[in-house]
């Protein structure tokens, strides 16, 4: 029903365009050079106004009305039931709402089925008055607005004033947004660090949080978090070992040795590398390295399980290296010509001037190229989901199955745990890793901009 | 400055017959000319007539671009610089080039006077380096100026400064030739008279060529001057003569300042 009204404030919308227009024109008396504004700004401010008004009446009135329906329904709980746990009044609450809506509940009795009917009735008011409030506002607001139209009317003003307004909201959702996500992760880190001791979380060596979850609540004990971040932090070391070299390498052959045809081509494959979606480097990882590595080991005596830190993190580094090689290209570019020339004409080979001039001078550059690196490393997931192991295993040899932060924040949220539960230590990892991989973004940024003044 | 009447000096450069072409533009056109050792040579011209294209043969830096090539023969002491024997990198030590803007390198004011001797083994020892770069510094004139402040960053300095530190660094390198490509066109006129004093002091003991765009600067500072056109060597004489009794048409043209 309220897709209807939707739908209704929609043509309202583009109707008022269309009447306040042709109303502008006609108290023009056909000289168009007398209005202030043209015509298309007199449709446009009456259509917006229209829009904004049925369109925030509608939305307002859903969540608002949401907000009300619920504290409704959990008092339409019986009281005859006795005191229940909020757990309880969740279930008999869904329940009725699936039976109101035809669908199946978990159990049916006459409390759930009170609990319907109420839904039921309290839907079809909210619904209709909804829908009236929405229309009358929209009508309201365009009868309004087109009885303003008149020669002197400053509709374009106030329709530039309408977008400027429309624009700051649009930014605005995307700072919220960012905020809001800061927010929920650190209130629950909070509430999981008011049951679980931080010191534990942090220092503890033992993570298996969800082992005794049964018996009521967690083992401050199984929640220490130092296996994750060794993992990830070893995986993250083999990642770089290997993205590091071949993509500073490969950077400097294509901006100081490679022949423009020869960068025409390397330069796009670079980018595909870069475009192959994580899962399939994950696979790739699980399916094609792990095994070929456990085989080469044992071919030649050493003992590589067939999901190793360092699979996962050699298809890590891999992925990695047109990250590092492409921002390293930049600003081996970004050197300026005339310090190649200055090096030349004293002299130095080109060696020497890639190793003492230009490197030099890229260096804060290829540094936040690095750090960016791994910060990626860091919260990638795919690949060592399906390629480093699950089990928290503190070690520091490469050959062994190791789990990471983000496999972890994994097993918790699609784990068979109730959501709840699993929240607690899955949010308090998630933030402990925004906090570590805010601070390389932070400190990678501060040295490109540093970079970036030495030469302006 | 008028020619002396001694014999004429040694010529360190002797070219014949230079073509220049990048890609199918030809941009020097059959060049022959000496250039002689202990003075200066000025190169002047219109923009885009080759000048600056034909100084950077003398030390090969047209290497470096992919389309530019190079035909004739330029000797440096009897030598053809363009046989395969040649190493570029060795000749641009003993052909010192200073360019248009000054490009200290991102380094300390000792470190980028220290680059060539370094990348050379021109000091044996730390005080040996230490006293070579003095030295250069004070040929440069900018000792006194950053003796206090070695360490602090080269590319600091103001641009006449800058300017002076580059001529440091490719004197420290201990070349025979200085070439420079307009040094002055970046810098004031009180930067500009430091810098062409000390071309003229380098003028006594090395063989210095120099491009640039003013005519009273070549006629200030150099002994020779080239006047070059449309990729042509139209005219070569001392410095007087070429300002004072032009002969080819075009040369009068741009010395009287009616065209370029």
């Amino acid at each position: 029903m309220l897709s209807w009204v939707a739908l209704i404030v929609t043509l309202m919308t583009a109707g008022a365009f269309v009447a306040s227009r042709h109303r502008a024109r006609s108290v023009a008396h056909g000289d168009l050079a007398a209005l202030h504004s043209r015509p298309v700004y007199h449709g446009a401010y009456t259509a917006l106004r229209v829009a904004i008004a049925g369109f925030g009446v509608l939305i307002v009135g859903l969540i608002l009305s949401n907000i009300g329906l619920r504290a409704a329904l959990f008092a339409a709980i019986p009281d005859s039931l006795g005191t229940l746990s909020q757990i309880e009044r969740d279930l008999i609450v869904s329940d009725g709402v699936a039976i109101a809506a035809g669908e199946v509940a978990s159990r049916t009795d006459a409390a759930r089925e009170a609990v319907g009917a109420r839904y039921n009735t309290l839907m079809m008011a909210r619904n209709i008055g909804l829908a009236v409030l929405t229309l009358g506002a929209a009508a309201f607001v365009y009868l309004r607005s087109i009885t303003q139209i008149s020669v002197p009317f400053r509709a374009r003003n106030r329709t530039e004033k309408i977008v400027q307004g429309l624009l700051m909201v649009s930014a605005g959702i995307a700072i919220l947004t960012t905020i809001g996500i800061v927010a929920s992760l650190l209130g629950q880190t909070l509430v999981f660090f008011s049951e679980i001791p931080i010191t534990k979380f942090l220092f503890g060596t033992l993570w298996s949080p969800l082992s005794g979850v049964h018996s009521g609540s967690m083992d401050p004990d199984k929640v220490g978090a130092i296996p994750l971040f060794a993992g990830t932090l070893l995986i993250t070391f083999i990642a770089m070992l290997v993205a590091v070299p071949v993509g500073l390498f490969a950077a400097i052959f294509l901006s100081d040795f490679a022949s423009n045809r020869a960068r025409g081509i390397i330069k796009p494959m670079l980018e595909i590398l870069a475009g192959i979606p994580t899962v399939v480097y994950g696979f790739f990882a699980a399916i094609t390295v792990a095994p070929f590595l456990r085989d080469t080991g044992a071919a030649v005596g050493l003992t590589i399980s067939s999901e190793s830190a360092l699979a996962a993190g050699v298809v890590m580094g891999i992925m990695i290296i047109p990250f590092i090689s492409s921002l390293s290209d930049d600003v081996i570019n970004a050197v300026p010509q005339s310090l190649r020339d200055g090096s030349y004409g004293l002299g130095a080979t080109k060696a020497e001037t890639i190793r003492k001039v230009i490197l030099p001078a890229a260096l804060p550059g290829i540094v936040s190229a690095v750090l960016l690196g791994v910060s990626r490393a860091i919260g990638e997931t795919m690949i060592v989901v399906m390629a480093a192991g699950q089990g928290a295993n503190l070690t520091a040899n490469p050959f062994e199955a190791v789990t990471t932060v983000t496999v972890q924040i994994v097993a918790l949220i699609t784990g068979d745990t109730e959501a709840a539960t699993a929240a607690g230590p899955a949010f308090t990892l998630g933030f402990t890793l925004f906090c570590v991989t805010l601070i390389f973004n932070v400190i990678a940024l501060r040295l490109v901009r540093k970079y970036q003044e030495s030469y302006d | 400055m008028t020619e002396s009447s001694s014999p004429l000096p040694h010529a360190k450069f002797r070219c014949r017959g230079v073509n220049v072409h990048y890609g199918m533009a030809q941009a020097i056109k059959d060049n022959d000319i000496d250039i002689y050792d202990k003075s200066v040579t000025s190169f002047i011209g219109p923009s885009g007539c080759g000048k600056s294209t034909f100084l950077r043969c003398l030390n090969r830096m047209n290497d470096t671009i992919d389309i530019c090539r190079v035909t004739g023969d330029i000797r440096l002491d009897g030598v053809d610089i363009y046989d395969t024997e040649i190493d570029p990198v060795q000749l641009r030590a003993r052909v010192g080039m200073v360019f248009q803007k000054p490009n200290p390198f991102p380094k300390s004011i000792f470190d980028n006077v220290a680059y060539g001797p370094r990348i050379h083994g021109l000091a044996s020892n730390r005080a040996d380096l230490d006293a070579l770069v003095e030295s250069s510094l004070r040929s440069a004139g900018l000792w006194d100026e950053v003796k206090d402040r070695l360490s602090s960053a080269g590319t600091g300095l103001s641009g006449g400064q800058q300017q002076r530190l580059c001529i440091a660094r490719a004197i420290a390198t201990q070349p025979e030739v200085l070439l420079m490509d307009e040094p002055c066109s970046a810098l004031d006129p009180i930067a500009t008279e430091i810098v062409e004093e000390l071309i003229t002091n380098l003028g006594e003991t090395y063989c210095v060529v120099i491009v640039t765009h003013s005519m009273q600067q070549a006629n200030r500072i150099s002994e020779r001057t080239a006047f070059f056109h449309l990729g042509e060597l139209v005219e070569y004489e001392t410095t007087h003569d070429i300002f004072n009794t032009p002969k080819d048409e075009r040369t009068i043209g741009y010395v009287s300042g009616r065209f370029g």
